[in-house]
């Protein structure tokens, strides 16, 4: 354990301290939400009815903006060569990592949720409803791009192409995430279905995440 | 890849062209094979698209019924393709056996070109029964899901030059598309019915005359054999081009000796 | 403890390498890898450290920890380094060290390897400001760090001046002794006693 544990941390300090890596997502994040006032008009009572979906939208492709790096930097230096060498399982360090990216580009996404559900006029109910369910569904979103960025690795090239392979795999967590923010929101379903069909996902992600980058990363490397 | 490039200036002795003695003998037994499998492929082909413009209008959607003759083939090769390629992809990273790449290489544009013909005739046959080219109906929605996803690999074989480190990228995606694919269809099938009742006609009803249901069976074997042919005919290009790239790298470092 | 290949064939990108190299090294003794640029000498060592698949033959290590794998008994010193700029000398070589060793709760005191390779003056500066020959002897404290019986090293003197390379001469005359064992791909004489095994030829 304390080889994983090193590993979260070490990320964790590299993500704090480059180039303040949580922040650029947060920005981004808060970009792309004003933004969306300004293609479908101020009309306030839509941009409530719209506001799930497009928080939703926000984190989702601003989870994937530093995603392909998260193995790629590791790759260029030299440490992913030792992270396979280790002791530790290979399919525990790319959990381990995937975790680190989450807490350091997650996480803050989540903190965010409020002052921008503010932006599109929605009320407390609906903002805590809506980060509830992205604290939920933002990890199966990192675990299943992870395996892109594993990908982006073998290929040596990440970017765009990683965008096309990963996004057709997120699309059951971007329907269960907004239909359980719209479910509390408006009905007329209850809440607690979607909502647990969305931890559902990230829990298979968490399998299936790890085990296809590990899978990846010892095919990659030459 | 750096490296690699130095490592074909630099070397000249002792050369081998890897992993042809299986290919050689699939490049012997499929060049008997493909006319024959070809000749048949038309036959029934012939026979079905005979058959089927044969088949009587269906009271409810007269002739637009006979698209379904084509439409319902591709859209079961659709998935079967994908199958096919998760097969390959076991012996890709299981088995490490060289005919398994080409086989999925081959198969994907295929495979897309198949899914492309199942929503391009199901949106011909939309317009005149539901009044619209597209409607987002929880089939139609994954079926374009699926398609999206074949055209991602593709751009994934594309993208990288080494056709072996590329095989097993393709793989592993190839496989959790496959765990994902029945995911995103059940997600997709509860997104549907939660924004909108089941308002669309399925096709055919609750039973099939045997007067549709014959012409069909006979245009799902046409159709899986025109892919069976197409596949193989695709694996021998992908075979020879690979000699063709073995060989210029061969000439490149006999130059430079 | 003897390492040992028989038969060992590379294959990168479709294309031959090398095949039928054999070689055997025992506890204390050191193999110096030689040969042109391009010979595959990098492809032996990342063979040898499981990260480069082996074509044929068969790479072994008799006489180790037998519920570890080979790779799991290394330490790989490559031409990229492992460090990161924006973590300081000691946060560096104390993450590896947390990372590659898992007897945990030991008293760890990174000083006494960085003081080894004559980097204890800059224990809490970022590893960015690091010279080239520096950030090699950063890379060097990692293996007295954590102890592992094979080293692989890739080039391991270059960039480094005539004192660290007595000093790392010194180093891996210590580590022979206490019975280690160092596979080394090299093209200047290592400072110690080794066997040679030319890839590719006689040139």
């Amino acid at each position: 354990m304390t080889a994983l544990a090193a590993l979260i941390t070490r990320d964790l300090k590299i993500a704090l301290r480059v180039g303040g890596g949580a922040l650029i997502g947060v920005l981004f994040f808060l970009t792309v939400v004003v933004l969306m006032p300004f293609a479908v008009g101020p009309d306030l009572a839509l941009l409530t009815r719209l506001g799930p979906a497009i928080l939703w939208l926000g984190a989702l492709l601003a989870s994937l903006l530093t995603l392909d790096r998260l193995f790629m930097a590791d790759h260029e230096d030299g440490s992913l060569d030792l992270i396979v060498m280790g002791r530790a399982p290979l399919e525990l360090a790319c959990a381990a990592k995937a975790l680190a990216h989450w807490l350091a580009a997650g996480l803050p996404l989540i903190v965010a949720t409020p002052v921008l559900g503010l932006l599109l006029n929605l009320d407390a109910t609906a903002t805590s409803a809506v980060a509830l369910t992205l604290l939920a569904g933002t990890p199966a979103l990192t675990f299943t791009g992870m395996i892109g960025a594993a990908l982006a690795v073998t290929l040596h090239r990440g970017g765009l192409l990683l965008a096309v392979l990963v996004l057709p795999l997120s699309i059951p967590v971007l329907i269960f995430g907004v239909a359980a923010s719209q479910a509390a929101i408006a009905g007329p379903l209850s809440f607690g279905t979607p909502f647990s069909i969305l931890c559902a996902l990230s829990l298979v992600s968490f399998v299936i995440g790890p085990f296809a980058a590990a899978a990846s990363l010892r095919q990659g490397l030459d | 890849m750096q490296i690699a490039c130095n490592v074909y200036d630099d070397y000249q002795d002792a050369m081998t062209l890897i992993d042809l003695a299986n290919p050689t003998r699939f490049l012997t037994l499929t060049a008997r094979l493909l006319p024959w499998l070809a000749a048949l492929t038309a036959i029934l082909l012939l026979v079905g698209l005979y058959q089927s413009a044969m088949a009587p209008d269906d009271y409810q959607q007269g002739a637009t019924v006979k698209i379904m003759f084509i439409h319902v083939p591709n859209a079961w090769l659709s998935m079967f393709v994908w199958g096919v390629m998760s097969l390959a992809a076991l012996g890709t990273l299981v088995w490490r056996h060289p005919l398994a790449d080409v086989a999925a290489k081959a198969a994907a544009p295929i495979g897309a070109a198949f899914t492309f013909l199942a929503l391009l005739t199901g949106s011909l046959w939309g317009r005149p029964m539901w009044g619209t080219y597209w409607e987002w109906d929880a089939r139609l929605t994954s079926v374009l899901i699926l398609f999206l996803m074949y055209l991602g690999l593709i751009a994934l074989w594309r993208a990288v030059e080494d056709p072996s480190r590329a095989a097993r990228a393709a793989a592993i995606l190839t496989l959790v598309g496959a765990i994902n694919l029945p995911i995103i269809k059940f997600s997709v099938d509860w997104w549907n019915t939660l924004h909108q009742p089941a308002s669309v006609m399925r096709m055919g009803g609750p039973s099939l005359d045997q007067a549709f249901l014959i012409p069909l069976l006979v245009m799902a074997v046409a159709f899986s054999l025109l892919f069976v042919t197409l596949h193989l005919a695709a694996m021998r290009n992908e075979i020879l081009r690979r000699r063709v790239r073995a060989l210029q790298m061969m000439q490149v470092s006999r130059r430079s000796a | 403890m003897r390492l040992s290949g028989r038969g060992v064939r590379c294959v990168r990108g479709g294309r031959e390498v090398f095949s039928g190299l054999d070689f055997e090294a025992s506890s204390g003794e050191a193999l110096a890898v030689t040969g042109r640029n391009g010979s595959g000498k990098t492809s032996l060592l990342r063979q040898i450290a499981g990260l480069l698949t082996v074509a044929g033959g068969s790479i072994g290590l008799e006489g180790g920890e037998t519920e570890l794998t080979l790779a799991e008994q290394a330490h790989y010193l490559g031409h990229r380094d492992a460090l990161k700029p924006a973590l300081s000398v000691t946060e560096n070589l104390s993450f590896w060290r947390d990372f590659l060793d898992d007897q945990a709760g030991q008293a760890f005191n990174p000083t006494d390897s960085l003081a080894a390779v004559g980097l204890d003056h800059a224990l809490h500066l970022p590893a960015a400001y690091l010279s080239a020959g520096q950030r090699r002897r950063l890379s060097i404290a990692r293996l007295l760090a954590v102890r592992r019986p094979v080293w692989l090293l890739d080039e391991p003197i270059n960039a480094l001046d005539a004192a660290g390379q007595s000093m790392f001469a010194a180093l891996m005359g210590d580590h022979l002794a206490r019975g280690g064992l160092i596979v080394a791909a090299t093209h200047a004489p290592l400072g110690v006693p080794a066997k040679e095994l030319r890839i590719g030829g006689v040139s």
